[in-house]
């Protein structure tokens, strides 16, 4: 069923979903929301599957026809939301009509934010997913991000029975200086005093921030003297902060999956969420933890998702 | 240099682990890898979400809410302990068509020439081994071939082209391989195959897999427009 008509793309529209797993060893990366959080819990205020196709919206939002009756939430990033000229609310279900048109502002807060309609944005599943993996030209709406006058389609599913809203307590903070959890590897043995530096130090976010990397500007972090400063060609993670030769660090994320650099530090999973909604110009600290605290963040964090389920589904 | 005694583990964040086998590109740490992979992939470990094989280490994706990286650690080692009674199938070898030179291999003279061979010596010496695929990475598809003849070494270009058509075959330093799809790319280009790499139309998209066996057959341009008629490009 056909749901929106697109009159404006707005800086950079794709679809995403979860994330598409198991092709990584196929040179495809995971690609997906960079926001999970956002993503997850915006998927539950229409009352869809965790894992349905969403909208992720950067920096400047789209303009939207609506062509079916849904329930639409935006999550993520703070981003002013208006329904026919009319400021409507984050977080929250609202119900659109055919001939509505919902429109996304410039970003107050944060950077990318997710717009997640009845019945999940139906475009075909490659590979597993919807997600949209852009360089590789795979995957959501023509493998592209959007562009004026695409026609987006939502899969099966009923508008809500009653509103939904999360309660404001639970919002995320969307700071301009950040902290990121990192564990130290898969090549802190490269760095001596480089890991000091680089958990002492603050960081600014570069022009140079996608979703295939954040490349960073700040106190050069040196090698240890004497090993390499490029390894052997190797898969990267998620998260993996790469010290190029320059001292800069660049954080991989979800449209990369090979690296030749070192990598000094992994910046823990749940906490990918944060860099999603970092911009230019940002701070970044990031803080030593170990594997077993890391495991503990993630055991909260579903602890966390599993509370939200229950609360909007009662 | 060589094959490790024991792997060496580094962690790489709270769901991956890399389990290094050796510490350069060599067939040997690369068959280790390789039967590691086999391995995982006939007894998985309750909580891995994929193995990606590389030149010299294993890349393991895992859930942290069904396993650790100390368990898979020790599955890691007890499974080594018993690689010889698990049967590693051989590799295949797939051939590939490749027209040398021309509008297909802008680079072929450059690289002729900065080695002092001509243009037919550059093909033959790039045709004659059998290439191993290391890895898969960088775009969808995009085999890393190892180990290109010494005397062909030739490093990349220093800006890297902004389009390089999909099936071009190319050298940088000690590697060649193959670009799937059209992308930006420093390598040396020498030829290009008209099979597609990567075709999302086929029910298994890849046409290599790390591990497999590669041979490259030169062809003339004639051969080329026939076969990448057959292939729908």
């Amino acid at each position: 069923m056909d749901v929106f008509r697109v009159l404006e793309p707005g800086l950079y529209t794709t679809v995403q979903d979860r994330g598409r797993y198991g092709y990584q060893q196929f040179g495809i990366p995971i690609s997906g929301a960079m926001d999970q959080f956002a993503y997850r819990v915006a998927n539950l205020l229409v009352g869809n599957p965790e894992d349905s196709a969403v909208l992720e919206i950067t920096v400047l939002g789209p303009r939207l026809e609506v062509l079916a009756e849904a329930d639409i939430a935006v999550t993520g990033a703070e981003m002013p939301l208006m329904v026919n000229d009319r400021p409507a609310e984050q977080w929250a279900s609202i119900r659109v009509k055919p001939g509505d048109v919902i429109s996304l502002k410039q970003v107050r807060k944060g950077c990318r934010a997710y717009l997640a309609v009845t019945g999940g944005i139906d475009v075909p599943v490659v590979m597993g997913s919807r997600s949209t993996y852009v360089g590789g030209r795979i995957g959501g709406y023509q493998g592209r991000p959007l562009s004026k006058g695409d026609v987006l389609a939502r899969g099966p599913g009923n508008p809500l029975g009653s509103p939904r809203r999360l309660p404001e307590d639970l919002l995320p903070d969307l700071a301009t200086e950040i902290t990121l959890r990192a564990i130290p590897g898969p090549q802190d043995d490269y760095f001596d005093e480089g890991l000091g530096i680089f958990f002492d130090s603050v960081f600014v976010v570069s022009t140079q921030a996608d979703r295939m990397g954040y490349r960073l500007q700040g106190p050069v972090v040196p090698h240890r003297k004497g090993v390499p400063q490029s390894i052997i060609s190797e898969p990267s993670v998620p998260g993996g902060v790469q010290i190029p030769p320059d001292g800069q660090p660049i954080i991989l994320l979800l449209e990369q999956t090979v690296g030749g650099y070192t990598k000094i530090a992994t910046v823990i999973s749940t906490d990918i969420d944060r860099v999603a909604q970092a911009k230019p110009g940002d701070r970044i600290k990031f803080e030593r933890v170990d594997l077993e605290t890391a495991y503990g963040v993630v055991r909260e964090r579903e602890g966390l998702m599993q509370k939200i389920r229950e609360m909007l589904a009662g | 240099m060589g094959v490790y005694e024991r792997p060496r583990f580094r962690i790489a964040g709270d769901r991956g682990l890399l389990a290094e086998y050796g510490d350069a590109i060599d067939p040997a740490i690369n068959r280790k890898v390789r039967a590691m992979a086999i391995a995982l992939e006939k007894e998985p470990p309750q909580g891995i979400l994929e193995v990606i094989p590389t030149y010299r280490s294993l890349l393991i994706l895992y859930d942290p809410l069904l396993t650790t990286c100390s368990r898979l650690q020790e599955k890691l080692l007890a499974l080594e302990e018993r690689l010889s009674e698990i049967e590693i199938p051989p590799p295949r070898t797939v051939e590939i068509p490749v027209c040398y030179g021309g509008e297909y291999g802008p680079d072929l003279d450059f690289v002729a020439q900065s080695h002092g061979l001509s243009p037919e010596e550059v093909i033959r010496i790039h045709s004659e081994p059998t290439y191993q695929v290391y890895m898969i990475g960088f775009t969808p598809g995009f085999p890393f071939l190892g180990k290109l003849p010494e005397v062909l070494h030739t490093p990349r270009h220093k800006t890297p082209r902004t389009r390089v058509p999909a099936g071009s075959v190319g050298i940088a330093n000690d590697q060649t391989g193959i670009y799937p799809i059209e992308s930006p790319g420093g390598w040396q280009l020498i030829g290009r195959t008209p099979l597609k790499i990567f075709d999302l139309r086929r029910p298994n998209p890849f046409l290599l897999k790390a591990g497999d066996l590669v041979k490259f057959r030169p062809i003339t341009p004639e051969e080329y427009k026939r076969l990448a008629e057959q292939e729908g490009k």
